[in-house]
């Protein structure tokens, strides 16, 4: 069985997956290299996350062989995983905030009934790592005083400390400014020149062009094309994950504002714990253009949206949506501005935007569901909800196009799609968008961002917040940047870009 | 972790699951009944027959269970709403409270026509107001609902003791209960109303509150599923940020839940005073309001399952009496032991069977 070639890294062999009916990965072979770093791209659902959890222990294989070194091993939980020199960066950081960096690092790695000697170990341990891979930390600060920069640091040392020979990343960059990327990247450079091999996980294919030795692509479950990355670029890639042409820069017509349909000054909001999430804000929003909220998330961008539509109420200065002032002692309610024209494309669908264990057809009214005409004489007319939701599913191209199959049951890019066609359809005044295209394949990206557009060129007023600055440069018309819970800066689209913004997104004020 | 729940097919989920986790509560049934030295198959004939051998037997088992479908909707309605009401015993208590004094007050004056239909009134409103407390203390206070529901049962308890002991006690008494109702307020029993209609049956304690517990199914079915409000209540229990964010007012919803919830367990009273007692008495909800939980929980909250299931119980409760009565070695608590399997298995072991099922059906298709 052993072959003669020097064995790689990882190699997995005619790997299958299925959930129910879900055939999540297909029979997927493929080599990962010691020593280089290795992207896997595809769009959401393409299964690359179910495949790297396989190899992490989570999920175990319905068929397939896994090899670490040449050699068959069986993974049964991040344990096994784990002593076979693989560690798992996750997207959402699973850190202690109250404890200091070594806690969590000796965190389940105590070495012993009593911490103190476990403690020095790792001291001198984390010293000799930083050392060698160029990872300054300090040991004793709490994560909750650490940037998430750091803490991401703290995350890929924790992995390094368990002795991972072979460093996944799942989306490492979703949470952080374009800077704190670009040190991201520099840090898996240092760890692959120093012979740790790296798969990155993602699918900015920015960062897998400038970084990555070897690119993957996956699609619908399958390997469908290996690339030595110096020998691919950016459109093949996106060609290749979505399987046709994609295009991301639009023509827009230069937009023509009419009045002005939200006015906000000096709006602030302060939380149960005293926190002042929003800080005098003050700007506006004019029909027909859209302004863009940018900022790395967690600062302010959730409660701004809150507010707006009418969820919390303001506790200093006010707003003006459509004429109606709102502030702390006239408040108003999402049903209220709902009437006064304003809809809202929440930031997380799954908690806000829909209820996944209703049917495609309930989520279609959710909000709407005691107006006409779903609603006559105080009974839900059940065929007309139906024959709306079929209408919106056509209109907003939603597959598949079953009224009566459970909102769960939609991928994330259709789920998305069917709330923005719910917002939209009744020619909302003003709309606000959270995070329009998250976790939403590249082919509905490019479907959403042509719907908000024509919304903005029908007169529409168009709020979009979004962490995605690629989306915030191609959608809006001006482009507002918050930080915590302020906007420190304000552009034009057309004078701005990725440099400039992420200053100010990390703190720095525009001039 | 890595388990991950299928969906089975809608049939598997309604029949086929609850009807596996029944069996698997009698086979355990079964080997204790061997252990005690009765022959489990003669146990089980006894239990059938005691609940549907005869026309007697059906008729109490539908009593029963005319009480277990009031108790199972007003719970599945609380749940729909992310709410766990396990107060419904309290609530009918009080229901039946509202119920004796809107008799005791008006029965000399009313005929039958007016009275029932005030009396039934009268039991939801005060089973209504009974939940409207915790209710009005989560939504407003921040109390939990769990906590303040379970310790309303015994204040509703103590509550009831007082006042049939010292205020509506009949003069001259010895026994806790009120004057007996008048005749207008006596709900007809079943086999009068099928004699009228020339059907003969043995008479039993079932009386027509059956048709008004299935007419609440009904407009339970119509609320929850077919106007907005019953749609805002799902959303809130399913999703509270949700709800929110659709413009549904979590405060007021929760009292809609809660008071809705209440004025269906207050149908018990109807079913025990106006339909059985004649009286207002001491106890009368003697548990009905906690298998009410295991009832909602068998019927997955819709209330065609909350009838079968109410049926279930109902044929457990009489056809128990009958064991108990017939074989001396199985006592009045092994029967309460029989139900409780049957609970926990219906209930808290309700996903045992799932991958046995799931296996069978995945060999054959």
């Amino acid at each position: 069985m052993q072959e003669l070639t020097a064995a790689a890294a990882i190699e997995l062999r005619g790997i299958d997956k299925s959930f129910g009916s879900v055939h999540a990965v297909r029979g997927v072979s493929l080599r990962i290299e010691r020593g280089g770093i290795t992207g896997i791209v595809g769009e959401n659902g393409a299964g690359k996350s179910t495949l790297m959890s396989i190899l992490y222990g989570l999920y175990r294989a319905d068929a397939g062989e896994i090899l670490v070194d040449g050699r068959a091993v069986e993974m049964t939980g991040p344990r096994d995983a784990i002593g076979h020199g693989i560690g798992m960066v996750h997207q959402h950081f699973m850190l202690v905030d109250s404890f200091t960096v070594l806690e969590n690092l000796i965190l389940g790695a105590e070495g012993g009934p009593l911490l103190a000697g476990g403690r020095a170990a790792a001291r001198t341990e984390l010293a000799r790592l930083a050392r060698e891979y160029d990872l300054t930390v300090d040991p004793d600060a709490r994560i909750s005083d650490l940037s998430v920069g750091e803490q991401q640091r703290v995350e890929i040392l924790k992995v390094l400390f368990r002795g991972a020979r072979i460093l996944i990343l799942d989306e490492p960059s979703a949470v952080l400014t374009p800077q704190e990327t670009d040190r991201l990247l520099e840090i898996l450079r240092v760890l692959r020149d120093r012979g740790v091999t790296v798969v990155l996980i993602t699918h900015k294919l920015r960062e897998i062009l400038s970084v990555t030795d070897k690119v993957i692509v996956m699609r619908r479950g399958e390997v469908v094309a290996e690339r030595p990355t110096s020998e691919t670029g950016a459109e093949e890639l996106a060609e290749l994950m979505v399987g046709r042409k994609v295009r991301f820069a639009f023509d827009k017509a230069p937009s023509r504002t009419g009045e002005a349909r939200l006015v906000v000054r000096n709006l602030s909001l302060v939380d149960g714990r005293r926190v002042r999430v929003l800080d005098d804000i003050s700007f506006e929003v004019r029909a027909g253009e859209i302004v863009g909220v940018a900022g790395v998330s967690g600062n302010g961008q959730t409660e701004l949206l809150q507010v707006l539509s009418g969820i919390r109420q303001p506790t200093g200065g006010a707003l003006e949506v459509c004429g109606r002032k709102v502030d702390a002692s006239h408040p108003a309610d999402p049903a209220e501005m709902r009437g006064l024209g304003v809809a809202h494309v929440p930031e997380d669908r799954l908690r806000q935007g829909l209820v996944p264990a209703f049917l495609a057809s309930e989520t279609a009214i959710l909000g709407y569901q005691d107006r006409e005409p779903f609603c006559h004489n105080y009974l839900l007319d059940g065929p007309a909800v139906g024959k709306y939701c079929a209408e919106l599913m056509e209109r907003f191209d939603v597959r598949p196009r079953t009224p009566g199959l459970r909102s769960s049951s939609f991928s994330g890019g259709n789920q998305q799609k069917l709330i923005l066609a719910r917002e939209m359809a009744r020619h909302p005044k003003l709309l606000l968008v959270g995070q329009p295209t998250r976790g939403v394949d590249i082919g509905a990206i490019e479907f959403i961002r042509r719907e908000l557009i024509a919304s903005r060129d029908s007169g529409c007023a168009v709020l979009v917040v979004s962490v995605e600055l690629e989306e915030i440069l191609s959608l809006a018309d001006r482009i507002l940047v918050m930080s915590g819970g302020r906007i420190v800066g304000e552009v034009a689209a057309a004078d701005a870009d990725e440099r400039t913004l992420g200053l100010m997104m990390a703190g720095a004020r525009a001039a | 972790m890595s388990a991950t729940r299928r969906p089975l097919p809608g049939w598997v989920e309604i029949g086929l699951l609850p009807l596996a986790n029944v069996a698997m509560a009698f086979l355990l049934v079964g080997l204790i009944v061997r252990v005690i030295g009765v022959d489990p198959v003669h146990a089980l004939e006894l239990l059938v027959l005691g609940a549907v051998g005869s026309s007697e037997s059906i008729g109490y088992t539908l009593y029963y269970a005319t009480n277990f479908i009031f108790t199972g909707l007003a719970v599945a309605v609380a749940f729909h709403a992310g709410l766990f009401n396990i107060g419904g015993e309290g609530q009918a208590y009080i229901g039946g409270l509202g119920c004796g004094l809107a008799v005791l007050a008006l029965d000399r004056y009313l005929p039958g026509l007016l009275m029932i239909p005030l009396a039934i009134l009268a039991s939801a409103a005060f089973g209504a107001a009974w939940a409207a407390v915790p209710a009005w203390m989560q939504a407003w206070r921040g109390s939990h609902i769990v906590i303040t529901t379970i310790m309303f049962n015994f204040v509703a308890s103590a509550l009831m003791v007082y006042l049939m002991v010292n205020v509506l006690i009949a003069p001259g008494s010895m026994t806790p209960q009120s004057r007996g109702f008048g005749a207008s307020a006596a709900v007809p029993s079943m086999q009068a109303a099928l004699q009228w209609i020339g059907i003969a049956v043995a008479p039993s304690a079932l009386n027509l509150s059956l048709l008004l517990a299935l007419l609440a199914c009904v407009g339970v079915w119509i609320f929850l599923w077919h106007t907005p409000w019953g749609y805002g209540l799902r959303t809130m229990g399913h999703n509270p940020e949700a709800a929110l964010y659709a413009g549904t007012n979590l405060k007021r919803t929760t009292m809609l839940a809660m008071c809705l919830s209440g004025a269906l367990a207050g149908g018990v009273a109807v079913n025990e005073l106006l339909g059985v007692h004649h009286r207002l008495v001491l106890d009368f909800a003697a548990g009905y309001g906690f298998t009410g939980i295991a009832v909602a929980l068998m019927g997955r909250g819709h209330p065609l399952g909350i009838v079968l299931a109410a049926l279930l119980f109902g044929a457990l409760q009489q056809g128990g009496a009958e064991l108990a009565f017939e074989i001396p070695a199985i006592t009045r608590e092994m029967v309460v032991v029989i139900q409780g399997l049957v609970i926990l298995f219906s209930g808290a072991l309700v996903h045992l069977p799932r991958p046995w099922l799931q296996a069978l059906l995945a060999r054959k298709g």
